[in-house]
């Protein structure tokens, strides 16, 4: 053998143990989803089908509810993050604010402590209101890191924005209104897409704080997946946690053609 | 004070121009998030630090601060060190993958570690949590590919439950993020510089250790801190990981409110972990400020 192909020994062997590390608990997660008969010691089930899956999906069974709900929340999580966000966005890239580091640093902050001690105090807040246990409750919560993600990547979308295009614009005689819905928007509108999947995203999968403000009645998807799991049903937490998976591999494989390396250096600047 | 000159009266219609100089409608764009930030974070961030420092009568009192630390002073203990180590284990791997993907020599290598290496990015903890669960188990996938691989007889089999498997999760599901950081920073680096200490002579890892990796420590550090902070409130990986104690700060609280209505004692373990994470801030800091300081 050629020493060109000898070198594939170690290469060989380091990627497929990082192979094995990265794939092997999703492969496994994948036989539990499918498994029918699984008895120990034996290493692979003894009988696979869709028995379960026929279950978890049956018309009247808790999936569907908890998938709507999940995706309820989420699309409303982004439409407050957003509205939000993009006035704030642009006002941080654009308009002179006072103190613009501290602002800045005030939308980093909710990321830079432990979240859970603050989601159980939110939960107690809610409490006393009557929001515990309900959508918008939730969906509140969910705004709190949504806005931080949102606020962050449209400040620098529109920072990312050619400011000659608005002179441009505003020479030619549109106004201020007219200028930002018809240039600035618009050049900054891929960004805006990626924080609203960001936020899509973060909303889909949260956990810690749907635990504690959405207990008794809101039961999201990873609600129901961890319930599943500490009630011994391996295959139905697979299979919720499966579904789960789908969008965010989905949006591992195209999120660098949403954040344009231009933008993505525009962060925290 | 310039602006009560009369020739700039119509300025001050804006008392916060006339105040700042600034934009009234760059605060006003910005108040409604401003105020949503207040409510969810400010006033809860409040509670939490009031309750941890008041008794039951709402007296100051550090009663609540004995029992975190009479009760679940190894839980503290145990928090901190593994929320550390996992955070040292994936600093150190991003490196050695970041490290790989900008010196590896063979491109298809590097192509595929490159694929291979970013999957478990989003993928919710809730989730990694569940694939652990079985994967880690005596009878899991791990346990039966070392058996098949002549590794391991099923009798020396343990489970892998526990303190780590809680590393293991977190490693395998931040790991991707660090990296991503770190070899984004390594991209952007001038070439020549690793290109002369090549020419040199120097091996691979002494350039990574001795050139790259003093010029990516602040990105590097970030990314960590960020790590440090998220691991820090995970709640469902040692809910499901570690079935008895000694367990995570978190799974604590949620017990302390869950059982006893006792937001007092969770409310001190949450002032803990707050300490935590502005001591790994603090040294953040320090060191970002000696850097700029040694900066040319």
């Amino acid at each position: 053998m050629s020493t060109a192909a000898l070198r594939w020994v170690p290469r060989g062997l380091g990627l497929g143990l990082l192979a094995f590390a990265v794939f092997g608990p999703i492969g496994n997660l994948v036989l539990w989803a499918f498994a029918e008969r699984w008895y120990f010691p034996h290493a692979l089930p003894s009988q696979y089908g869709f028995a379960f899956w026929a279950r978890v999906f049956a018309p009247r069974a808790d999936a569907w509810g908890s998938l709507f709900l999940s995706l309820q929340i989420a699309v409303l999580t982004v439409a407050i993050s957003l509205l939000l966000a993009v006035p704030a966005g642009y006002a941080l890239a654009r308009r002179s604010v006072p103190a613009r580091g501290v602002l800045l640093l005030i939308f980093l902050l909710p990321q830079a402590f432990p979240s859970l001690p603050i989601y159980m105090n939110i939960a107690r807040l809610f409490y006393g209101v009557g929001l515990n246990g309900t959508v918008p409750g939730v969906v509140l919560v969910h705004s709190l890191h949504g806005l931080v993600l949102a606020v962050w990547i449209a400040a620098a979308a529109f920072a990312a924005v050619d400011r000659q295009q608005e002179e441009a614009a505003r020479d030619l005689g549109a106004g201020p209104l007219r200028s930002f819905f018809t240039v600035t928007l618009p050049a900054a509108l891929p960004g805006l897409l990626a924080s609203a999947i960001f936020v899509f995203l973060d909303s889909l999968d949260e956990f810690t704080g749907t635990y504690f403000v959405g207990v008794p009645d809101i039961t999201t998807m990873p609600l129901l997946m961890f319930h599943a799991a500490m009630g011994g049903d391996y295959q139905i937490a697979s299979i919720t946690a499966l579904i789960l998976l789908l969008p965010s591999f989905a949006f591992m494989l195209v999120i660098e053609r949403f954040l344009s390396a231009d933008v993505l250096a525009k962060v925290g600047g | 004070m310039s602006a009560t000159f009369p020739s700039e009266a119509p300025r001050s219609a804006w008392p916060i121009r006339r105040l700042t100089g600034a934009d009234p409608w760059g605060l006003l764009l910005l108040a409604p998030s401003l105020l949503l930030l207040l409510a969810l974070f400010g006033v809860p961030a409040v509670y939490s630090v009031v309750g941890a420092f008041a008794d039951k009568d709402g007296k100051p009192s550090l009663a609540h601060f004995r029992i975190a630390f009479g009760v679940y002073g190894h839980d503290v203990f145990f928090t901190a060190w593994l929320v550390t180590l996992s955070v040292l284990v994936i600093a150190a791997g991003a490196v050695l993958i970041g490290g790989y993907l900008i010196l590896g020599s063979n491109r298809t290598a590097v192509r595929l570690l490159a694929w291979l290496y970013r999957w478990p990015l989003f993928v919710p903890m809730v989730c990694a949590a569940q694939m652990m669960r079985s994967f880690l188990a005596r009878n899991g996938m791990l346990n039966n590919a070392l058996e098949a691989a002549d590794v391991l007889t099923p009798m020396h089999a343990v489970s892998l439950l526990d303190w780590r498997g809680v590393l293991i999760t977190f490693v395998w599901k931040q790991l991707p993020f660090v990296t991503l950081m770190v070899a984004g920073a390594m991209a952007a680096l001038d070439r020549s510089m690793i290109e002369a200490a090549r020419d040199l002579g120097a091996g691979r890892l002494r350039v990574l250790l001795g050139v790259v990796l003093p010029l990516v420590r602040g990105p590097l550090l970030v990314a960590c801190v960020l790590t440090f902070v998220t691991l820090m409130s995970v709640l469902s990986v040692p809910i499901m990981l570690t079935a008895d104690s000694p367990t995570m700060i978190t799974v604590d609280m949620a017990y302390r409110i869950n059982t006893f209505g006792d937001y007092g004692t969770a409310d001190a373990l949450g002032v803990i972990s707050y300490a935590m994470t502005m001591l790994v801030g603090w040294i953040y800091l320090r060191h970002a400020a000696r850097e700029r300081v040694l900066a040319p």
